[in-house]
């Protein structure tokens, strides 16, 4: 059982939990995730490891409602439980020797996001954060995330917040203007990060994008998490989450991504449901 | 006397049209009246064939002659001489490629139904022997077991027994490893197997899960950190295979371990289950073996019609005999010779059918088999909605990169002496499909006992 030291709601849909798991604190690094269930008969689901305290033994999360899982998740509290937690999973990026980045993410993917643009910074590297959301009210990190950037720039689609406009076109007017990165890194919605890639294609910036995939043992038992990268099956929870974002066939990870959307969308109804039948 | 009968008692199952629709165990196992005239089968023969089958060498005609005489907990005590699982092996070892195949009443009939008598036995045992096993005296040495499967508990049980302080580390939520991920519930009920590690339990065995060993804990902090004397690596199988053909990456493909997690560790088959499975209508199942006939016989109890496409014939079918006589009496179409080319999917990335092409036999292949060879021009499609892909796994990267000196092949699998399972690295024994690649239970069974032994002997200098 790992306890709830921390909640806080980042926005609406978005919240960030600190965990009590020094065993994985302590080998968490930058780009890997961990697997939960949050009760005894619930689903196991995949969550990025958004920070984490060696000292303190703490792995922080942060999640959107999404599902059933997530909403049940959102409903425990401080000093609460999660049933089982398990990790260090995946592959951590890979950050050394990079001078010059642009690290892009997009809604929650920038929780994502955050631990690496972070690392890098302590590398000394020269980071610029592109960070996109859909309003303002749904921005997150943005504090954390000029504390280790050189530049930040903040994209709204409605312009509630910072610019109007997608994180390509940020991307595009930096890399137009000049900046020579050594890398781009790009994490979040699959869509994003299928157009940040045809993006740097274009300018040829060796990318790196973070999946997400559907997964259910993450240590290479189910092949749930398989997608083709350059043509071949690739196992996101062994191979990745970290992969060429050149190489990436998107369409295909977009599609099998939705399988379960319609299984979602009713859990997820069912759940509310039950949440508010005890409320009342 | 002898019972002189050439047939085998049959064991009373579920009527195949009614078990095809729940996951309640397809057989029922034998009554004590049943399991005496079954055991009076026995003829005690002097050179004991029997045991030179059994991967883990069970006194096969000792725990007959007590069934036989209705002492069936001495039958039970001598079983648990040399396996630790005798519930879960009494039902998934393949018993007729085993034991019964060297049984000397098989030339003229039946074999004794020895799998069957050890399913009753430990069944028997286990609804009226409640005291819990007496406790080893402890010997002051601590080793690890990685992974709760069949080689991690045999494994386990052997060196507890010992009066080693073991502790297994297990990668899910739940231990059993493929016996709870994979072999389905009314093949293998869960409380079997969870009745086993209770046992483990109270012999003093630790279970950690939520372990992930190599990522949260790597081998060798193990030894040096956590003062492990002697690691066992029974990890299992690993990354499923795929066929590498058009289409395999589209909504509604699963490999067998995805399908077989999501229904029996996941409980996807409950109504009120949180984990999703698809609901099919038509299912193909790629390959022949008994994770094939287990993820097909999921299926069909799902609600779909489910065809099993095999590239050889039925007599090459590597599945055990009785999984593919219940998959054929509860209505899995079979279609043989035939080989999948590719997966054809709508506008929405959802499958719609599998495209086969014909098969004939030829000459035997490196493999001693036959080798199917294509027909030319004899594509064919089969509609479906899923495609389930039950054609092998490659060996678990996760321990070897993170675990310097342990040497492997190849293709991946861990490298062990296949008498001691002695690993390159000092103190450090494998088994299981982590070295050999998938195969049974029982030979998993077997390898985790053979480096129970050896790791005592290593721990107490013996050997080496």
């Amino acid at each position: 059982m790992y306890q709830i030291l921390r909640k806080e709601a980042l926005n609406p849909t978005v919240t960030l939990m600190e965990v009590m798991a020094p065993m994985i604190a302590k080998k968490a690094e930058p780009g890997q995730f961990i697997i939960l269930r949050v009760d005894e008969n619930g689903e196991r689901i995949p969550l990025t490891i958004a920070d984490f305290d060696r000292t303190k033994g703490t792995i922080t999360i942060i999640f959107q409602i999404v599902g059933a899982t997530t909403e049940a998740l959102n409903h425990l509290n401080e000093g609460d439980y999660i049933h089982d937690f398990a990790g260090p999973l995946g592959r951590k990026t890979e950050t050394e020797g990079l001078k010059r980045v642009a690290v892009v993410g997009g809604g929650v993917g920038c929780a994502i996001a955050y631990p690496v643009a972070k690392r890098l910074h302590e590398q000394g590297c020269k980071v610029d954060t592109i960070a996109g959301f859909r309003s303002q009210d749904l921005v997150i990190l943005e504090d954390e995330f000029k504390a280790v950037s050189d530049r930040m720039f903040l994209m709204t689609d409605d312009g509630s917040a910072g610019e109007k406009g997608l994180v390509t076109d940020a991307l595009k007017k930096l890399i137009e203007e000049g900046t020579q990165y050594d890398e781009v890194i790009t994490i979040g919605p699959l869509i994003m990060m299928k157009f940040v890639c045809a993006l740097t294609k274009k300018y040829d910036i060796k990318t790196t994008a973070s999946m997400n995939p559907i997964m259910i043992d993450g240590t290479g038992m189910c092949g749930g998490c398989r997608l083709s990268v350059g043509g071949k099956t690739k196992f996101a929870c062994v191979d990745g989450p970290d992969f060429d974002g050149h190489e990436i066939d998107f369409d295909e990870a977009i599609a099998r991504s939705a399988t379960y959307k319609p299984f979602e969308r009713q859990a997820h109804t069912d759940v509310c449901n039950l949440f508010n039948m005890e409320v009342k | 006397m002898p019972n002189m009968s050439p047939k085998k008692n049959e064991m009373p199952a579920q009527e195949a049209n009614i078990r095809n629709q729940n996951f309640l165990e397809v057989t029922l196992g034998y009554s004590e009246e049943q399991a005496i005239d079954e055991a009076k089968r026995c003829l005690n023969c002097k050179h004991k064939p029997c045991i030179k089958g059994c991967p883990v060498q069970i006194e096969i005609p000792a725990f007959i002659q007590e069934v036989a005489q209705g002492n069936f907990e001495e039958a039970y005590q001598i079983i648990s001489l040399s396996s630790s699982l005798p519930a879960v092996c009494g039902r998934v070892c393949p018993q007729e490629s085993q034991c019964e195949e060297k049984c000397v009443r098989g030339i003229k009939g039946e074999p004794v139904g020895i799998g069957r008598l050890e399913r009753f036995v430990a069944d028997y045992h286990n609804a009226h022997v409640t005291t819990a096993p007496q406790k080893p005296q402890p010997n002051g040495h601590k080793v690890a077991v990685i992974g709760s499967g069949p080689a991690g508990l045999a494994c386990a049980g052997d060196l507890a027994k010992k009066g080693y302080s073991v502790t297994v580390f297990e990668a899910l939520h739940l231990a059993g490893g493929v016996l709870v991920y994979g072999i389905p519930e009314f093949r293998l009920p869960k409380s079997i197997v969870q009745k086993e590690i209770d046992t483990l339990k109270e012999l003093g065995v630790t279970v950690e899960t939520n372990m992930i060993i190599g990522k949260t804990v790597s081998i060798d902090e193990l030894m040096e950190e956590y003062g492990f004397e002697s690691v066992f690596i029974g990890s299992g199988a690993g990354l499923p295979r795929f066929m590498n053909i058009p289409g395999e990456n589209l909504k509604g493909v699963y490999s067998a371990n995805e399908f077989l997690t999501r229904v029996n560790l996941m409980k996807a088959y409950k109504p009120d289950s949180s984990t999703p499975i698809q609901k099919s209508s038509r299912v193909a199942v790629v390959g022949g073996g008994n994770v094939a006939m287990d993820a097909a016989r999921c299926a069909k109890r799902l609600g779909a019609e489910v065809t099993i496409i095999y590239r050889r014939t039925e007599k090459e079918l590597p599945a055990r005999l009785e999984e593919v006589e219940h998959a054929m009496e509860e209505g899995i179409e079979f279609k043989f010779l035939t080989n999948p080319v590719a997966i054809n999917g709508n506008a929405e990335g959802w499958t719609t059918s599998i495209r086969c092409e014909q098969m004939v036999l030829s000459q035997p292949d490196e493999s001693g088999r036959a080798k199917p060879v294509r027909l030319e021009n004899s594509e064919f499609d089969i509609e479906v909605d899923c495609v389930i892909m039950s054609i092998g796994t490659s060996p678990n990267p996760l321990i070897k990169s993170t675990t310097e000196g342990l040497d492997t092949h190849k293709w991946g699998g861990i490298v062990a002496n296949e008498e001691t399972g002695a690993t390159s690295r000092k103190g450090v024994y494998a088994g299981g499909d982590a070295v050999t690649g998938a195969a049974t239970v029982i030979l998993a069974m077997g390898a985790g006992k053979a480096a129970a032994k050896s790791m005592d002997e290593y721990i107490h200098g013996i050997g080496e």
